[in-house]
């Protein structure tokens, strides 16, 4: 049966709400803080070391993201914070307005269910956008006045990519945390499923995929281990992210396999092994593009799942 | 009849299997109030969501505004207003912008917004604090925000979802009172409840739910003489000899029955208090006092319960 009119009206105002509300919310505070500590302790904890090695490396720029002083990384840091941002952002946006009793009186008002949804969706993102954003920019300033040479060309479109990537992991989480928010009435509910989701993915995730991969395999072939592990270890997003980002920001790393080895502490090995002329940025999206279709195709799945949650749940409290 | 706001034909919802609106059909004509009443569970906020394009409709018709709810649905919220079963509205933000964020969902311009936003605060005595937040608001409060949300939006249809729940009697007659101005405006009003007593005052016609079915539809004068048998209870307090024999002979009185020393209570058809003075005062007799017991909703409905749920069925052969 068609339905008469726009699905997406009223989708600007139901944005331009959530976007103000995010913005104004003590979540807000906390985030925004969040992204001036992170950008401090990365960028500071990097220079330390690169002060050391500056002499002959041309991306030393991009060295500020994946360079550890400290335990992490910025790049580890952001794969661990990002989710941990996006869930606190939307583990309540539905069952929140349950529970306010407010949904079936803005869905009175001349508007579709989508709208709702798809503008709380992006208001959500748009706030992790900006935030991510003011991180990144706050980066490269920093780097900037501390390290005192410009980036070059491609040095900032590979961090850009590096940024946009970033948003589009947190569309992941954020659309799962939408789903959950959608399944269950109880934001307490939700947000701690959500997080069970996440820590199984991030951290449990990676420990069982090894041993799952090697059952599936016949002992002997490494080969066929390596890439089996690697197609089991891709379901989480996390990985995904991790893949991508080693090769946008790392012109030396070639392939996905050797950014894994190298996750699995065996870059040493590889160091002498390959030579380490950097390669141009098309070829490293190109290698890494299936992972970003992966990353924003997974976001649609899990908001379709959403939508149709959404469509056919009872107004009624 | 083009001037029905609301048509309803054989309306049904199926949850899973279980029917819980079984086939009701009833029409609301513009400027009326009408009350769907019955116990919770009833059937009648699913009827309301259906009208609203809230809900699936799973059998029949519905038409509202001369438009169909399920294909039209937005055509259809933008003129009808609806308050919930205990609204909801977002704590952290004012009454005005509450209101303001409707507003602007139903696609008002910004002048046109302030000044509507303003004048329905004002009309529901909420003018003095617009710029609360409604975290502070009590039940009666939000009750009058979600009237003031109504008026905002200029509906043509107001429907209103147990409105005088949960309120104390002082703010059910605030309310009460706004809903008959809503009428005095000229907007239809559909309200549910399940509290009679205060309802009757304010519908000029109901339609008393049971179980899914509309059990009895009509004007609360009509339901009492259907269900509760003789109608009007005339009451006469007057002196006078053999005013009894005099008063049965009244076209339409059915029993005449002495309560006290000089009160004579009738059972009729109609209401026949100036037939009883005329009788009185042909007779001779000196009429101390006349009286008509409107026939209660309170009453209309636990008897018709109650025959319904021992005898089943025994009204509808009537």
């Amino acid at each position: 049966m068609r339905r008469e009119g726009s699905p997406w009206q009223g989708l600007r105002v139901v944005f331009l709400k959530e976007l103000s509300d995010h913005l104004g919310s003590w979540r807000m505070r906390v985030l925004e803080w969040l992204v001036v500590l992170t950008a401090i302790a990365a960028v500071y904890a990097a220079i330390q070391q690169i002060k050391e090695i500056t002499a002959e490396d041309p991306f030393l720029f991009l060295r500020l993201f994946t360079r550890a002083g400290g335990p992490l990384p910025l790049v580890a840091l952001l794969s661990f914070l990002v989710p941990l941002v996006a869930i606190g952002l939307g583990f309540d946006l539905i069952n929140s307005e349950h529970n306010q009793r407010t949904l079936s009186r803005v869905l009175a008002q001349p508007i579709y269910r989508d709208a709702l949804l798809l503008g709380k969706f992006l208001g959500a993102l748009a706030t992790i956008a900006i935030s991510l954003v003011a991180l990144w920019l706050l980066i490269i300033g920093l780097g900037l006045v501390l390290l005192g040479i410009p980036p070059g060309l491609e040095e900032l479109a590979r961090a850009f990519i590096f940024l946009l990537v970033t948003i589009v992991y947190a569309g992941v989480w954020l659309a799962l945390a939408l789903l959950f928010s959608i399944l269950f009435r109880s934001a307490a509910t939700a947000a701690l499923i959500t997080l069970g989701m996440w820590l199984f993915l991030t951290i449990l995730w990676p420990l069982l995929s090894p041993a799952l991969a090697d059952a599936l395999t016949p002992p002997g072939d490494v080969l066929g281990i390596l890439s089996m592990r690697q197609a089991f270890a891709r379901i989480s997003p996390s990985s995904l992210f991790n893949e991508v980002v080693a090769l946008v920001l790392d012109p030396s790393v070639r392939s996905t396999q050797q950014s894994m080895l190298a996750a699995m502490g065996l870059v040493l090995l590889e160091r002498g092994a390959i030579p380490e002329a950097p390669i141009p940025l098309l070829q490293s999206l190109l290698v890494v593009w299936p992972q970003i279709v992966g990353l924003i195709a997974g976001s649609i799945l899990l908001f379709v799942a959403g939508y149709i949650l959404f469509q056919r749940q009872e107004v009624r409290a | 009849m083009s001037d029905n706001v609301i048509e309803v034909q054989n309306l049904t919802k199926r949850y899973d299997g279980v029917t819980v609106v079984k086939g009701i059909s009833f029409a609301v004509a513009r400027g009326e109030i009408f009350g769907l009443l019955g116990p919770n569970g009833a059937g009648k906020t699913t009827t309301i969501l259906m009208l609203l394009g809230l809900s699936d409709i799973s059998d029949g018709q519905a038409r509202v505004l001369g438009r169909n709810p399920e294909r039209e649905p937005l055509a259809v919220k933008r003129r009808v207003g609806y308050l919930p079963d205990q609204v909801g509205f977002y704590d952290n933000l004012t009454a005005a912008d509450n209101l303001r964020y409707t507003a602007r969902l139903i696609g008002l311009e910004r002048e046109e917004r302030e000044q509507h936003i303003k004048s329905s605060l004002a009309h529901v005595g909420l003018a003095d604090v617009a710029d609360k937040r409604v975290r502070t608001f009590s039940r009666g409060m939000r009750q009058r925000l979600g009237l003031a949300e109504i008026l905002m939006k200029e509906a043509e249809i107001a429907i209103l979802d147990e409105p005088t729940s949960g309120l104390d009697p002082q703010a059910t007659t605030e309310l009460l009172d706004i809903i008959r101005n809503l009428k005095n405006q000229g907007v239809t009003v559909l309200l549910s409840s399940h509290l009679l007593e205060r309802v009757q005052s304010v519908c000029d016609r109901v339609a008393l739910f049971n179980e899914g079915n509309i059990a009895l539809i009509g004007t609360v004068a009509e339901l009492g003489r259907q269900v509760l048998g003789g109608g009007f209870h005339v009451e006469v307090e007057a002196i006078g000899q053999g005013l009894a024999e005099r008063l049965r002979t009244i076209p339409g009185v059915s029993a005449v029955e002495a309560v006290a020393n000089n009160r004579l209570r009738l059972l009729a058809d109609r209401d026949v208090r100036s037939d009883a003075a005329a009788v009185v005062v042909n007779a001779g007799g000196r009429l101390l006092r006349l009286s008509v017991d409107e026939p209660s909703l309170e009453a209309i409905y636990t008897r018709y319960f109650q025959s319904s749920g021992q005898q089943e069925g025994a009204l509808h052969a009537a």
